[in-house]
């Protein structure tokens, strides 16, 4: 009965070609927008690294003015001091712990013939690789006892390697930036975490770094954030040593802490460390420290944006519109064939029966609609690209995959049988030959 | 009027007609919303920088040579630039308006770290700064020439004495006087250092696109950098991009422990300051129009197919005496009643969903005209879909009515 009703279906779609395409098209771009901005939002939110993402933890203490708190409403600032940074950093109170800031170097090619070129590079620490699982090409990170001599090492992504060294094993090798040879410890494979998580103060989609150097280097060179650097006093007075010691924050701190009692005890030891300052006349606000992990901390920081957001609210709508056209027309449709109901329900069809045909015929419908839906995403994914032009978040926004495609199939079958389900019943509650005087 | 009997008769079959009805009502929630933030996005588009946007560009130079005399090579650049042809000025400065990114500081009007204070977006400047931003100086006077150093980190300098304020920047210090009697007034930087407003401009916005303090901004009488220097310059209209390549050329050559990298036009600029905002109207005209398109091809649909059930009723009133124009008439009259409860709905719906944004997404309010001329689009569009079907019905032949269907 299933093909014969399949079939049926087909045919009346055939009947009313104009009709058809008009609530196919209809399904198909109603599912089309909101697919197309779920999408969006599906990998704006996306977990960047979801095997560690539960042992990572962003820190922050409330070092900022008593009079005014750091970021509405009572939270802590969103990076740290120098001197709250490196006294934590040297803790050693977490299984492993990363300082970082981001900076600019220039790197001169020894190669004569090479313009010196300007890379964005991370000032960070050993732990940076192992905690955030980056993968190597050759060679690895650097130990810590290269952080703590001050070693010149570095460890850079395959693009500069490809520049320098044409691709080869370079570990070992020699990179001069600012003047300063650095010994190459290792070359990055492709890393390209979305978003950029361990640094959501700058731009959360922003490009990863190119080059990685001890964080005691980049202070011995007095190195200053190329990041954000927010202060709500002025240091006391001007040079790099004030500053360290100022209250200005800009460096950022990611603890590796394994279950709740871990995070317990880090957390006492945060509180324990902060009372320390407040007895140094430092930290006048009370008591605020925080431990989020990577996905708490994109929530927080807002990764998703308002934008995003409040587009999706209208797709929604949009695809009710759609919707609400596509219930209407089936609506029509099956009044205009009341005659038809009554007679079969006449000669001893079933209500069941009736309602299977119809609800087969819309979905039909749905299908179509949700294949045509898919074509209609890709398209608004390529429109997005054109709005907003190439970078690193567009290429990754406008890819498809598996689980988007299926959900766009569900979503417009779902949709279109929620069309077809009121006419249905309609259909269903047709009496008998109520009709067949008039035929 | 026919009204009543039109009423009537949509009574003995609502669905179809509710289903409409609802159709337009959310087509015009989500339409007054999406005008509403397309209203928006071009109000904060259209604001002015203050500076002469055509014919400014920026660049950095950025040194990595160990034994470079930055000073010097920053005095050297500026002669070179202020003097090739087709280039009014430049200067060094810090950021420019609306780059997303640049130096903001707190300004009060009393000293102590317990007082309220403004914010304010800082550029850094010589004497050549006014005239290179191309800025509107209103009030006051100009930087000169000796009130300009280089700032050392190496001593215990203070925050220069003077500044130049933008008039926005001027009232919400002293909010009780007009802008130019705040000349001469003294504010204070890093709580309790003082300096004194010199003088005033009409506009200038400060780094940040987003800021809601934007209009707020501050010129500021020093030099400052160890390695990196970023210059603005002012070219003659016209001239701009003709000279941008000969500048770079001119400065990579003069000296090569540098890179001279970024040049950017104020144009450009401003483009990506406002990338999203241009791209989110973009997209909400196109679902605009797409909704629209689908709401009177629904109607279409719909009033073709109540034309069709009904052309014996219809050929029937025909010989009973009713005139073309009459039919006509009542297919409009029909469309427009049911537009008129979707558009009522719609009110409702609009401002709810206008309510939910402003709350959650801190949109502004609808502006009261936006309700009326939404219900009066849909009206129109309704009544525009509706006259093919109705036209069709009103040719009809009353012989119809003879036959059986």
């Amino acid at each position: 009965m299933f093909r014969y009703y399949l079939k049926l279906g087909l045919l009346s779609i055939r009947r009313n070609p104009a009709l058809s395409a008009l609530m196919i098209a209809a399904i198909a771009t109603g599912i089309g927008a909101c697919m197309t901005i779920v999408n969006i939002e599906y990998v704006m939110g996306s977990n960047p690294i979801p095997h560690r993402s539960d042992v990572l933890y962003y820190v922050q203490v409330d070092s900022w003015d008593p009079n005014e708190a750091a970021v509405d409403v009572d939270r802590p600032p969103r990076q740290l001091t120098y001197t709250d940074g490196t006294a934590l950093l040297e803790a050693r109170e977490a299984r492993r712990q990363v300082l970082s800031y981001m900076t600019w170097r220039v790197v001169e090619p020894e190669d004569s013939e090479q313009l010196p070129f300007q890379v964005q590079s991370r000032s960070t620490s050993a732990d940076f690789f192992p905690m955030f699982d980056t993968p190597f090409v050759y060679g690895g990170g650097w130990d810590k006892s290269a952080d703590d001599n001050g070693e010149y090492v570095v460890v850079i992504n395959k693009e500069v390697n490809e520049t320098l060294f044409g691709g080869e094993d370079s570990v070992g090798r020699t990179v001069i930036m600012n003047g300063d040879r650095y010994r190459v410890s290792g070359v990055l494979d492709t890393w390209d975490p979305m978003p950029k998580f361990y640094d959501l103060n700058n731009q959360h989609f922003g490009e990863v770094e190119e080059v990685f150097f001890p964080f005691s280097v980049s202070i011995a060179k007095e190195l200053s954030s190329n990041g954000n650097t927010n202060c709500w006093k002025a240091p006391d007075s001007n040079g790099w040593e004030a500053f360290k010691n100022s209250e200005c924050v800009w460096m950022q701190l990611w603890v590796e802490l394994h279950g709740a009692e871990e995070k317990q005890n880090y957390l006492a030891f945060l509180d324990a460390y902060a009372e320390s300052q407040k007895a140094l006349g430092r930290f006048a606000r009370p008591l605020n420290n925080r431990l989020n992990n990577v996905t708490e901390w994109m929530e927080i920081e807002g990764v998703v944006a308002d934008d995003v957001q409040v587009l999706l609210g209208l797709a929604v709508l949009f695809l009710a519109v759609c919707l609400l056209n596509t219930v209407g027309l089936i609506l029509a449709k099956v009044m205009r064939r009341a005659g038809d109901i009554s007679l079969r329900r006449a000669l001893g069809a079933s209500r069941r029966a009736i309602f299977v045909q119809y609800i087969v015929e819309a979905g039909v419908v749905g299908l179509v609609g949700g294949f045509m839906g898919i074509a209609m995403t890709w398209l608004g994914l390529q429109g997005i690209r054109g709005l907003f032009g190439q970078s690193r978040m567009i290429d990754h926004l406008v890819q498809m995959n598996w689980t988007m495609i299926l959900a766009a199939i569900f979503l417009a079958v779902m949709a279109a049988l929620a069309a077809a389900l009121y006419p249905t019943w309609r259909a269903c509650r047709i009496q008998p030959a109520a009709l067949l005087k008039a035929l | 009027m026919e009204i009543g009997p039109i009423w009537r008769t949509m009574l003995r079959n609502k669905s179809s007609y509710v289903l409409i009805a609802l159709q337009i009502a959310v087509t015009m929630a989500l339409m007054v919303n999406a005008i509403a933030i397309i209203q928006e996005r071009t109000r904060l588009m259209g604001r002015p920088t203050g500076i002469d946007e055509d014919n400014i560009f920026t660049f950095n130079s950025t040194g990595f040579d160990p034994n470079m005399d930055f000073q010097a090579l920053v005095a050297e650049d500026l002669d070179a630039i202020r003097n090739h042809p087709g280039i009014d000025n430049a200067v060094m400065t810090n950021s420019l308006p609306i780059r997303n990114g640049g130096w903001g500081q707190q300004f009060q009007t009393e000293p102590g770290t317990d007082v309220e204070s403004v914010g304010t977006g800082i550029y850094f400047v010589d004497e050549h700064g006014v005239d290179t931003f191309g800025v509107d100086l209103i009030a006051g006077r100009n930087f000169t020439s000796t009130e300009i150093n280089w700032f050392d980190p190496e001593s215990d300098d203070m925050w220069p004495s003077v500044v130049i304020v933008s008039a926005a920047l001027a009232e919400s210090l002293f909010p009780d006087i007009s802008y130019d009697e705040a000349v001469g007034k003294t504010a204070y930087v890093n709580s309790v250092e003082p300096i004194t407003i010199v003088g005033i401009v009409k506009t200038l916005q400060a780094s940040w696109p987003s800021w809601e303090h934007i209009e707020n901004a501050s010129l500021v009488p020093q030099k400052r950098g160890a390695t990196s220097a970023r210059y603005v310059v002012r070219t003659e209209a016209g001239y701009r991009d003709e000279v941008i390549p000969q500048i770079e050329k001119m400065l990579a050559e003069s000296y090569k422990g540098r890179i001279i990298r970024n040049s950017k036009t104020m144009t450009e600029v401003r483009n990506d300051a406002y990338a999203s905002d241009s791209a989110m109207i973009k997209l909400l005209f196109f679902v605009v129009s797409v909704l629209i398109a689908i709401t009177s091809l629904g109607i279409v649909g719909l009033a073709s197919f109540s034309v069709t059930r009904r052309t014996k009723q219809i050929g029937t009133r025909r010989a009973l005496g009713a005139t073309r124009p009459a039919i006509l008439r009542y297919f409009l009259l029909e469309n427009f009643l049911i537009s008129s409860v979707g558009v009522a709905t719609g009110a409702i719906l609009a401002v709810g969903l206008n309510m939910w944004m402003v709350q959650t997404f801190n949109l502004t309010p609808l502006a009261w005209y936006m309700i009326p001329s939404a219900m009066l689009v849909l009206w129109l569009v309704g009544q525009l879909a509706v006259y093919g079907p109705a036209r069709r019905a009103s040719f009809v032949s009353p012989a119809i009515a003879t036959r059986t269907v």
